[in-house]
């Protein structure tokens, strides 16, 4: 067509910008090498320096923090936690997250944050291998690697804040629905997503738990997925209580799915027959736990998770820690911190809220 | 002379056709009525509780918010448009409206006319850059839905509204009964019915079609197109802006993403209704028990314990039994004008 | 009513507007010009990506920025020829999905990548086969039906895999699409890009195949009549789009070494809007490949800035896209209808002015979707 011919002027000038680009390109790889050439040395003597326990934290950390989705409360309060943790070592952690929270979405985002080459990333995985490739090359780039929330694969990053054993939750989540609904009668999960992985690993537990003597009397007849989306967990609940008729206690393990199962019950007329269990903010279920339509429910502080994170990653990028288990750290307000096996770091127990409580915590 | 009787032939034919073409919309809002019904029937047949009084209002509350907006998309469809912005405008004035109320303290009543006025602005910026600006409707909208949604996010900042701030005479709209009809249904069939009478008895509302079956026509007809096509975009941002401001009082939780992919469930429920994508064809209470028919889809398959993954694939098959299905209507109905027109001749 | 509503604006709109209708579609300047744009527009970003970051313009930024524009830029090739002819395809990003699905559940049961590559295309060939029997056959408005076939085609891939993540692909396979060529800033996968613009940008700007998709979309019923088997070509565009959708969903998979049913939810809008951007008309028969591969270009860099600035959330790559989508389309029109102006009123003190109803109708139909 004659768009070739007449256009020519055009190819011409974008083949300019193309070769330009190329050129800088290369330029730019060779700058990169001699950079990073240059500030190897500096790397592994910090890394050399590792067992040191007794070492200083570095000032002037820089460091990324990755929520699972930005916008999303919960995630933003972790992430707060992250960033006092760095301001209190005299550092800077800047929040940088997707919009949505897709398996593959934070890997653009990551990809940037490298080419950034800060001290450490610290991260909630959307998908535990989607992201194992890029966080590989961010160590590969003498970037410490933390996740804390929701693990990636263990080889692609250096220490996991756990804020609960999966047992400790999974567990937990028994006791309260064996709590709320006397030992007996049926119960009900309303999960996130069906890809969740954290919701999947202490739904299992759940599970394993209710086959033990202690939990006979509880079934659990239904696992429902809401999504994390309101709507959905609304229709979800509606479901689960006319489908069974003889539910007694709906444990969601998700703050999304939690707060609409109770505010879907706290309306409805089986209020109280059917009790609301899981994890949640307090913020958020303060209403329905004293209008009785959830007796206990569980957490974790967000924000400590986010804390210890960020100490986490101080201490990796300044060397008073390799992720090796055993490896000990003062962890600002929450004291001293050991590494376990797999290099994770356990937060604690989660805490219960109940009417007595809650009024207690804001978050 | 001879011009004259042309035109009186076209007008009694143009009436007849109309007539026609009238009985199949209603035939075709019928066909919709009675797949809603099997469907219910179905269930109920398999799963008694579905039909108890309890979940019956569920149904009717499940689906009010995607009526209200299906109602204002059904205006801006008839004329030819499409407006994908609707999730975002109501993930914004959600928001809004639940700042309003819990950190401001603002009567229930003005918090919630501020948002019918927040998406209204939003309409009046869609209507006008695609009218005057001439930017395709499916352009603008695509756009405002991503700008409008970014805006939320700055907007809220990583807040979240929670029930507890919120007062409760306002979350008993979202929940409550008025004489045992759930408060938002009634709202829901309010705007439906007030936005049935606007297309079917005021001359505006009729020119809506007239736009949407040949603008041009239309407009050397003399119908101010540019100002009925911001009109029906005034009407689809005030109404999402509406839906916004009840997400917030049925669901107490709010955040940035609020909404989020509700412009494709909400076309949906229009076109699976029998509105037509390509404009001028179409009512509102058809989009109205689409939107019904949409929501009861997803509680039957929850409550006969289909897995849930099958829900997005047979809504996705729906619609397109849909238009297909108004297609071969269509056709039908063509052939029998031609055939009229012929026997005429 | 299809049929009418295609013929009465043409047979009324165009006898006046005529040669400026030509010279909207086939007028190389004015594709020129678009072109210009977005090519002024990307040294814009350029220049103020490297203000915002000193990372920006660097080899490092070319080949991340490739992996997150890869799946659009891919997929934006045939969508690109499926606008052209006035058509659009929605369910694109569903069918990546369901791809990415497919491969994980064939590679749970054991099958070997080779032959779940070309199975995984083949069902993408399959799924662009209905939507254009859909559109094609049966005349069904592709917007709706692509709606429809959105929410069918994620809906499957959630029935095929569910709530599972497959990860276990093989490291050959996915450090191959995560790598570089001779690891330097070449991305591998942009191999198949270029391969895949090159072979579009002939059939679509140096084939008969090309002018027909051009032809269809400036009148269909008037290619139809001047023999252009308009069904057999919309069709095969689609079963393009399906297939290199799937292709996609391959790439996608192998790149995050991860297959789940929710992989690029949202993605046709971006694909969409690159297409726009790129200086198609929505309304078909206008539009070169060219301006669509400066387009993606274009919003990769602005992503790739966004990204790389101190303090920028991600959510202003939103506004900005959304911004300049609509702006892209408005400006043009502006400096048309100023310029209309401008000749109306030279006219109007010149004996004999012409209608201004012709003038505004013909725009005015085009613009309503």
């Amino acid at each position: 067509m004659s768009l070739f011919h007449r256009s020519r002027a055009l190819w011409v000038a974008v083949l300019a910008i193309v070769l330009a680009m190329v050129v800088a390109a290369c330029g730019d790889t060779k700058d990169d090498t001699e950079t990073s050439a240059s500030s190897a040395p500096a790397t592994t003597a910090d890394g050399g320096a590792a067992a040191n326990a007794d070492g200083e934290y570095r000032r002037g950390l820089k460091a990324i923090v990755m929520p699972k989705q930005l916008g999303n409360p919960y995630e933003e309060l972790e992430d707060s936690g992250t960033v006092e943790a760095f301001e209190e070592l005299g550092g800077e952690a800047s929040i940088e997250g997707p919009t949505d929270a897709g398996a593959s979405s934070q890997v653009p985002i990551l990809q940037s944050a490298i080419q950034k080459q800060p001290d450490a990333i610290i991260l909630a995985a959307n998908d535990p291998n989607a992201v194992a490739p890029v966080l590989k090359q961010a160590i590969a780039r003498d970037i410490r690697v933390v996740t804390q929330d929701s693990d990636a694969a263990p080889d692609a990053r250096q220490i996991f804040i756990n804020q609960a054993t999966t047992e400790g939750i999974g567990e937990s989540l028994a006791r309260m629905a064996s709590q709320v609904t006397g030992g007996r009668g049926e119960i009900a999960v309303l999960s996130a997503t069906a890809n969740a992985t954290n919701q999947n690993a202490w739904i299992r537990v759940l599970r394993e738990r209710l086959e033990t003597p202690e939990y006979s009397g509880l079934r659990l007849v239904k696992v429902a997925y809401g999504d994390d989306d309101d709507q959905k967990s609304f229709q979800e609940t509606q479901g689960l209580l006319s489908a069974y008729p003889n539910l007694r206690a709906i444990v969601a393990p998700t703050t999304v799915g939690i707060a609409a199962a109770a505010r879907y019950l706290s309306t409805s007329p089986k209020k109280g027959r059917v009790q609301v269990t899981g994890l949640g903010t307090p913020d958020q279920m303060r209403k329905f736990v004293k209008d009785g339509t959830s007796e206990v429910f569980a957490l974790w502080n967000p924000k400590d998770v986010g804390y210890l994170g960020g100490y986490a990653a101080a201490a990796l990028a300044s060397g008073i820690i390799t992720g090796a288990e055993g490896e000990r750290f003062e962890a600002g307000r929450l004291g001293e911190r050991e590494i376990l096996a797999n290099g994770e770091i356990v937060l604690g127990p989660p805490t219960e809220f109940t009417r007595e409580n809650i009024d207690d915590f804001r978050f | 002379m001879s011009t004259a009787d042309v035109a009186v032939d076209r007008r009694e034919a143009g009436e007849r056709a109309r007539r026609l073409s009238e009985m199949v919309f209603r035939m075709r809002e019928l066909g919709i009525v009675i797949a809603l019904l099997a469907l219910i029937a179905v269930t109920a047949i398999l799963e008694p509780r579905f039909i108890e009084l309890d979940s019956l209002k569920d149904l009717a509350r499940n689906a009010s918010i995607i009526a209200i907006i299906a109602a204002g998309q059904t205006l801006v469809i008839l004329t030819r448009n499409i407006d994908l912005s609707v999730g975002s405008v109501l993930g914004l004035a959600a928001f809004f409206c639940g700042d309003m109320l819990s950190n401001h303290g603002m009567p229930i009543i003005v918090a919630i006319l501020l948002c019918i006025g927040l998406g209204a602005t939003c309409g009046i910026i869609n209507g006008v850059l695609t009218t005057y600006g001439r930017v395709p409707a499916l352009v603008v909208t695509l756009g405002t839905m991503y700008v409008f949604r970014g805006i939320a996010f700055v907007y809220t900042d990583g807040r979240q509204i929670n029930a507890e701030t919120l007062p409760d005479s306002f979350l008993n709209i979202g929940t409550g009964t008025i004489l045992g009809i759930p408060t938002i249904a009634l709202i829901a069939f309010v705007v439906v019915v007030i936005v049935g009478l606007y297309l079917s008895n005021y001359r505006s509302g009729r020119e809506l079609y007239a736009i949407g079956s040949n603008d041009a026509a239309a407009k050397l007809a003399g119908i101010r197109v540019d100002r009925r096509v911001v009109g029906a975009f005034v009407a689809s941002g005030a109404l999402a802006g509406l839906g916004g401001a009840l997400y917030a009082a049925r669901f107490g939780t709010v955040d940035a993403t609020a909404g989020t992919g509700y412009e494709l469930t909400v076309i949906s429920a229009a076109v699976v209704g029998g509105v037509a994508i390509n404009g001028g064809v179409g009512s509102v209470y058809g989009a109205a028990i689409g939107a019904i028919l949409l929501g009861c889809i997803t509680s039957s398959l929850i409550v006969l314990r289909i897995d849930s993954f099958w829900q997005q694939a047979a809504v996705g098959a729906l619609l397109i039994a849909a238009i297909a299905f108004d297609r071969l209507v269509g056709l039908r109905l063509d052939a029998a004008l031609r055939q009229r027109s012929a026997r005429r001749a | 009513m299809p049929e009418l509503a295609t013929t009465t604006p043409s047979a009324g709109g165009t006898p006046p507007a005529a040669p400026s209708k030509s010279g909207v579609r086939f007028d190389p300047s004015n594709l020129v010009r678009w072109e210009t744009l977005i090519v002024g527009l990307i040294i814009v970003v350029l220049f103020v990506g490297s203000g915002l970051s000193e990372q920006f313009f660097t080899a490092a930024s070319f080949t991340t920025g490739s992996f997150d524009m890869i799946e659009v830029a891919l997929i934006a090739l045939p969508m690109t020829l499926i606008v052209i002819t006035g058509e659009i395809d929605l369910s694109v990003a569903s069918i990546l999905g369901l791809s990415s699905a497919l491969m994980g559940e064939l590679w749970n049961a054991g099958l070997p990548l080779e032959l779940i590559m070309p199975i995984c295309i083949a069902m993408g060939a399959v799924c662009g086969v209905v939507n254009g029997f859909l559109v094609t056959q049966l005349g069904l408005p592709s917007l709706a039906v692509t709606i429809g076939t959105l929410g069918l085609y994620r809906g499957l891939a959630l029935v095929i895999l569910g709530d599972e993540s497959i990860t276990s692909f093989p490291s050959a396979w996915t450090e191959r699409a995560f790598g570089t060529i001779n690891d330097g800033w070449f991305p591998n996968v942009m191999v198949i890009f270029v391969i895949l613009a090159v072979l579009f940008a002939i059939a679509l700007h140096a084939t008969p195949f090309g002018r027909s998709i051009y032809a269809i979309g400036a009148n269909k019923e008037a290619a139809r009549f001047s023999g252009i088997r308009t069904k057999r070509i919309t069709m095969s565009l689609y079963v393009l789009a399906g297939a290199v959708a799937a292709l996609a969903g391959i790439v996608m998979t192998l790149r995050n070494s991860t297959a789940a049913a929710n992989v690029g939810v949202g993605l046709e809008l971006t694909v969409v809007a690159a297409v726009l951007l790129g200086g198609v008309s929505i309304f078909g028969g206008k539009g070169s490949l060219f301006g669509v591969i400066l387009a993606v270009f274009l919003l990769g860099a602005i992503q790739k800035a966004l990204l790389l600035a101190d303090g920028v959330s991600s959510y202003w790559i939103q506004i900005v896209t959304g911004t300049l989508l609509v702006v892209s389309v408005l400006g043009p029109n502006l400096v048309v209808r100023a310029r209309e102006a401008r000749t109306r009123a030279t006219r109007s003190r010149a004996p004999g002015a012409a209608p201004p109803a012709t003038t505004t109708t013909k725009p005015r139909k085009e613009e309503d979707r």
